[in-house]
């Protein structure tokens, strides 16, 4: 599983990082930062929800 | 075994995907009287509105997977009439359904000013309000006027100041965003619409509208009569006066109603019936307070839940534990992110632990007691969501606090 966010959409919310801190990381830049690209099949429940919390539909699956 | 979901948008949309999602195989059907899957509402007062996104743009991501779901969905059709003990909901159609489970994600409309409603009048709810407004912003009016300094009235303001528009908003309340924010906050909001060139005029009432009859005999908006007798001039007026939950069809249905459909702790508001959304009002565990939230996130989070209680209830299984919720929102105004999560309320005190309102990039975090009651962040994102994290597990003050340590 891969996780692709669309950087021009993002509005780094932080919204998936309160879903899955493990995989998303939002700094004192302001901005999201992917600790992994690649997470374990463990964490697909989690991926898809932080898919369905994204307000701006920034965050795909692959695979 | 078919459950019948009331409103095809956000809460409705995430309660069927969610039955499916579940492994509920049964019928699933969806009624909601628009004619389209109703757009996403938040870039109906930003990017829709501004003209930056065609309408296709601002489609929720539910109702792209609307084909998989293998729904049966009525547009165009209301659900007019519900027995709750036996579960029985009438459609507008005419057609009558007896159902398994019921779930209610109804939304809630615009309110509108009383009287007769001249051309050139607009409410921001659905698509199709937000493109007849910017139908009329293209014919570059002189000036709008916003009634109303909530969260979608100082949106609009601020979309159509980025438009090149005159606008003047106003509110009722002695600041802007009363109803959510602590006082200094509010100041906030009206500096930054001023800063940006905006007419902000608070504590005076709409007495009326002015309008003109053109030549056609047909009545335009031409003005908005405050309580002091000064009029506006505005050949466009939006009115942003809050909503009202779509709970009329439920009169006589054996439902509690008292803002929004009242339900208990699980969004449960009779045996098999629960809501969700901007329509529910339920006693959320985390603050001792009964809560309806308008909010995007809240209408996912408890459209979710709702599908996964009432599958419990039909299939004889554990409920899930009540729906505690951190309520959380954003809302962009000018190059300003503001985003809000928690219930202050107006009279909690206001720490400022990073940046500083001047900056305009600050965090607010409100406190009553020992307790954290939320905390607000212009162009701070990471930290609102930070302290949201902490809400979640409790309101303490201390723990709150210990992220800016
Ligand atoms: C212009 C605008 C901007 C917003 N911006 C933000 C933002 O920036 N951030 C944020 O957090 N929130 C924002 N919101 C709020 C957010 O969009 C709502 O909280 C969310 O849409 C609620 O979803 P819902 O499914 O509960 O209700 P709704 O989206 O209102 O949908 C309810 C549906 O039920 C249907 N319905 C009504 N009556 C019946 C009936 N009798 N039978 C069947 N169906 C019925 C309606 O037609 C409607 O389609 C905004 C809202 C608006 C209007
Ligand atoms: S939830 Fe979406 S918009 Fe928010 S930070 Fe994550 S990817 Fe970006």
């Amino acid at each position: 599983m891969k996780i692709v966010v669309n950087y021009d959409l993002c509005e780094s919310n932080a919204i998936c990082m309160a879903v899955a801190p493990e995989v998303f990381e939002v700094r004192d830049d302001d901005f999201l930062y992917l600790l992994t690209e690649e997470p374990g099949e463990e964490l697909r429940e989690k991926m898809e929800e932080s898919v369905r919390r994204c307000p701006k539909q920034a965050i795909t699956i692959e695979g | 075994m078919t459950v019948v979901i009331a409103g095809a948008s956000l809460a409705g949309l995430t309660a069927a995907e969610t039955l499916r999602a579940e492994g509920y195989e049964g019928a699933v059907i969806v009624v909601d009287p628009s004619t389209t899957i109703p757009a996403d509402r938040p870039p109906l007062s930003k990017q829709v509105l501004a003209g930056e996104w065609p309408p296709e743009k601002a489609q929720h991501r539910a109702a792209a997977r609307v084909p998989e779901l293998a729904l049966d969905l009525r547009l165009g059709v209301a659900a007019t009439a519900l027995d709750a003990a036996t579960r029985s909901v009438t459609l507008s159609d005419g057609s009558l359904i007896s159902a398994d489970g019921i779930v209610l994600a109804m939304g809630a409309a615009p309110r509108r000013l009383p009287g007769n409603q001249p051309a050139g009048v607009h409410v921001l709810r659905t698509m199709d309000d937000c493109l007849a407004l910017r139908s009329d912003l293209d014919k570059m009016p002189a000036r709008v006027a916003v009634i109303g300094a909530g969260f979608i009235g100082a949106e609009v303001a601020a979309t159509c100041r980025s438009r090149g528009l005159e606008v003047t908003l106003i509110e009722v309340a002695p600041l802007p965003l009363g109803r959510v924010l602590p006082g200094e906050l509010g100041g906030f909001i009206a500096d930054l619409h001023r800063a940006h060139g905006v007419e902000v005029i608070l504590g005076l009432g709409v007495e009326g509208l002015d309008s003109i009859t053109g030549t056609d005999g047909s009545q335009r908006v031409s003005g908005v009569r405050l309580t002091d007798g000064n009029v506006v001039s505005a050949e466009v007026v939006v009115v942003g006066i809050g909503v009202v939950p779509n709970t009329g069809w439920l009169e006589g249905s054996g439902l509690r109603l008292d803002n929004g459909v009242t339900c208990d702790a699980t969004c449960s508001a009779a045996p098999a019936i629960v809501a969700a959304g901007d329509v529910a009002s339920w006693p959320n565990p985390l603050y001792d307070e009964v809560m309806r939230v308008e909010q995007w996130e809240n209408a996912i989070e408890q459209g979710e839940y709702a599908a996964k209680r009432l599958l419990a209830e039909l299939q004889g299984t554990e409920l899930p534990a009540p729906f505690a919720s951190i309520p959380w929102f954003w809302s962009d105004q000018y190059d300003r992110k503001i985003q809000m999560a928690g219930r202050p309320s107006s009279s909690d005190e206001i720490i400022i632990p990073e940046g500083s309102i001047e900056e305009q990039r600050f965090v607010a975090l409100f406190r009553r007691g020992d307790l954290c009651t939320g905390v607000l962040g212009v162009n701070r994102p990471r930290h609102v969501m930070q302290v949201r994290m902490k809400l979640t597990e409790s309101l303490s003050w201390d723990s709150a606090f210990s992220v800016f340590a």
